[in-house]
């Protein structure tokens, strides 16, 4: 069995550690590394059967990855200092948000940039006071820094000066040529507070966010990762909340993202072993281009099947612009190399 | 114009290593490490339990370290930058 | 990926996957003398590709990666396909472990403690190392020293030496000429060959040795010691590590505990010989 199917497996539950030969961790290792899912591996096999060299490499990255999520929750803290003074409401998302939340799919999650949400009104400012505080324009060129401010859902990225370490502003969770434009003033309104202060979407919202983030903003590129934390969201909120899939239903509605979140259920379903209540549970055929996408991984960690990944970026870049955008942007991004 | 307080860092935030002449210090918040020299570290010590502007922290450093004269805009002027740096880095925050 | 091996060094276990067979065989050759554990898992994933699946014939130009890769690296000729293979697995334990905390920096050891040279390529820190660990000394590897941070101790990475240019000959004229790997010509940093370590550095490379000296070595200029303050040598080991920062405060323990307990120098000197000398003086010094 490939190393990428195994890895599905053992954060599924469905194989035990202790059944894999010494020579079967490569393929699953390489194939975590590359989906970014290693140390969440690592967390899953905590208390698993393992070789020693194994069990010692997912000690590291334990360790390695407390270390992460302390530096991501400061990046928030440091935002906060700059930008909650002036009054600008800001809500964690993505990661960052998962680690203040305390909630499960953070345990040894990677985390890259900060990522908040701002009201629309409130992007000046929140720009100027995190420019004061140190951040400052990551250098691009004026096509894509005008295709940023025009059409995408976020200002053009900032890094900070000091920490050397990247935060994007969103004002909406979707590009604004998106075909489906998620409510960003509902999901700030409903934001809950979680320990220490910071303000993450609510559990509903939150889910909605990872489908779309997972289906409907990209090409799956590190998908099993998205899926992973869709699955550890529903099933922590459903089993503190009986009713969370009727919200979830109601608030995909309201965002237009019923779809997507339908379908980030049934492929949790397929290959995480998510169990679905009533109405969620069918069996949708195409379902299955989006598994075989999902488990392109070779066990040195290469991507595999070429063609279905192109298949899957010229969708993505369709799903975030009108047709002609399209055209003339693939054609300005193929002239500059 | 009133002065800006400041709030020291919570008891076990920070890991504090003299180096000689530098004092390496932990920030077990942020993960990061910073490396100063007097008199960032006694500014630190002397934040203490309850947040305070530069005027009132001159005068705790002037207890503390028995110096004869802790008035004067000067100071005051001097530990107001200090302060302000040690916020940019992190290891004290606007209370 | 159609050729591979697994070489173990220290305590890293490598599986290298190549698209050509030739840094293959030269790997197995430049290593054959270490321990092998065929069953063991690969603790670091080294892969050398092509770029597109003609260009294995057509230019073929070896392209590293594997757990890490460092987009838009210019790849190296297939004719230096084995300087390629050192390259990646110094790019995946420099990006990748966090056991120890690693240093930038060859180590020798005599009686269990270590000799730490901190510096850049071409401060003259490997070819030191290699001479001295002809001597009386156990080299203990020239491109990384671990940390251990529970313990304080250094632990060997005794990796094949690379010899740049003028090294090649001095330590050509030292050595049993099977020990030398191939000559690598014209590459990026020069001429380059590799030595392969002593046998009983690499049957001695699980044992740890207490730091007893940090040197900073400046190669060139009249022969002279100058001491280092804690402080300093605290900043310039943050500069030479690849993880300290990834390591959080384990890391800050482990360094600051090395400054304070480990006398440090910076050393310059004019010739080999008035190197050794200076490092057998310290070392005298250090342990006295």
């Amino acid at each position: 069995m490939s190393g990428v199917r195994t890895l599905v497996d053992l954060l599924a539950g469905r194989r035990d550690a202790d059944g894999l030969a010494p020579r079967d961790w490569d393929g699953v290792i390489g194939a975590a590394r590359a989906e970014a899912l290693l140390a969440t591996l690592a967390h899953r096999l905590a208390d698993a059967a393992l070789p020693p060299s194994v069990a010692a490499l997912f000690a590291d990255q334990r360790a390695a990855a407390a270390v992460a999520r302390a530096q991501a929750l400061w990046e928030a803290e440091m935002a906060r200092r700059a930008i909650a003074p002036e009054g600008i409401a800001f809500v964690l998302l993505k990661g960052t948000a998962y680690a203040a939340a305390g909630l499960s799919c953070a345990e040894g999650r990677q985390i890259g940039d900060l990522d908040i949400l701002v009201g629309w009104h409130d992007i000046g400012r929140a720009e100027k006071e995190l420019i004061e505080a140190g951040w400052e324009w990551v250098k691009s060129d004026p096509y894509d820094d005008a295709y940023y401010r025009e059409h995408m859902h976020e200002l053009p990225p900032l890094i900070h000066k000091a920490r050397d370490r990247m935060i994007d502003v969103h004002h909406t969770i979707l590009p604004r040529t998106h075909r489906v434009t998620p409510d960003a003033l509902a999901m700030i309104g409903d934001a809950v507070v979680a320990d220490g202060g910071f303000a993450v979407l609510c559990p509903a919202d939150m889910a909605c966010h990872c489908a779309a983030h997972l289906l409907a903003d990209g090409d799956l590129q590190g998908g099993l990762r998205n899926l992973w934390d869709f699955h550890c969201l529903t099933r922590d909120f459903a089993a503190a909340d009986a009713g969370f899939w009727g919200e979830l239903d109601a608030r995909a509605a309201l965002h237009g993202l019923r779809a997507p979140v339908q379908r980030a259920a049934r492929l949790a379903r397929d290959l995480y072993g998510a169990a679905l209540p009533p109405g969620w549970n069918r069996r949708e055929p195409r379902d299955g281009w989006f598994v075989r996408r999902l488990l392109a991984r070779d066990d040195w960690g290469r991507p595999t099947h070429f063609a279905l990944q192109q298949a899957f970026y010229i969708r993505s870049h369709w799903l975030r612009m009108p047709p002609v955008m399209l055209a003339k942007h693939l054609w300005t991004k193929w002239r500059k190399g | 114009m009133a002065d800006r307080l400041y709030r020291a860092p919570a008891a076990g935030a920070l890991r504090i290593e003299p180096l000689g002449d530098l004092t390496a210090i932990f920030d077990r918040r942020s993960m990061q490490t910073h490396l100063v020299v007097a008199p960032m570290p006694e500014i630190i010590a002397a934040l203490g339990d309850t947040p305070c502007d530069a005027g009132a922290l001159a005068e705790r450093l002037a207890a503390m370290f028995d110096l004869a004269d802790a008035g004067g805009d000067d100071v005051a002027a001097v530990l107001r930058e200090r302060l302000a740096e040690l916020a940019a880095l992190g290891l004290v925050a606007a209370a | 990926m159609r050729h591979s091996t697994r070489i173990a060094v220290g305590p890293v276990q490598f599986r290298i996957g190549s698209d050509w067979r030739a840094p293959i065989d030269a790997l197995d050759r430049l290593y054959a003398g270490y321990p092998k554990d065929m069953a063991r898992p690969a603790d670091a994933t080294v892969r050398l590709f092509a770029a597109r699946p003609w260009r294995r014939w057509l230019r073929p130009s070896v392209h590293i990666g594997g757990d890490f890769i460092v987009p838009d690296a210019l790849p190296l000729p297939l004719s230096m396909g084995l300087l390629a293979a050192e390259m990646g697995m110094n790019l995946q334990v420099a990006l990748g472990w966090r056991r120890h905390m690693l240093l930038h920096a060859s180590a020798v050891a005599r009686d269990g403690r270590a000799v730490i040279l901190s510096g850049e390529s071409g401060s003259g820190k490997s070819t030191l190392a290699a001479l001295l660990g002809e001597g009386a000394w156990r080299l203990m590897g020239d491109e990384f020293t671990l940390i251990e941070p529970a313990s304080g101790d250094a632990l060997g990475f005794p990796r094949a030496v690379s010899l740049k240019n003028a090294a090649i000959a001095e330590m050509a004229a030292r050595v049993d000429p099977a020990r030398l790997g191939p000559l690598l010509a014209g590459t990026p940093k020069g001429d380059i060959r590799h030595l392969i370590p002593r046998a009983d550095a690499i049957a001695a490379m699980h044992e740890p040795a207490r730091p007893a000296l940090i040197l900073f070595p400046r190669f060139g200029g009249a022969a002279a010691i100058e001491p280092m303050a804690p402080g300093e040598v605290f900043v310039r080991l943050t500069e030479a590590s690849t993880n300290y920062v990834a390591l959080g405060e384990a890391g800050f323990a482990a360094l600051a505990r090395l400054v304070r307990e480990t006398p440090a120098f910076g050393i310059s000197y004019p010739d080999s010989a008035a190197g050794m000398a200076l490092v057998e003086q310290l070392w005298a010094e250090a342990v006295r």
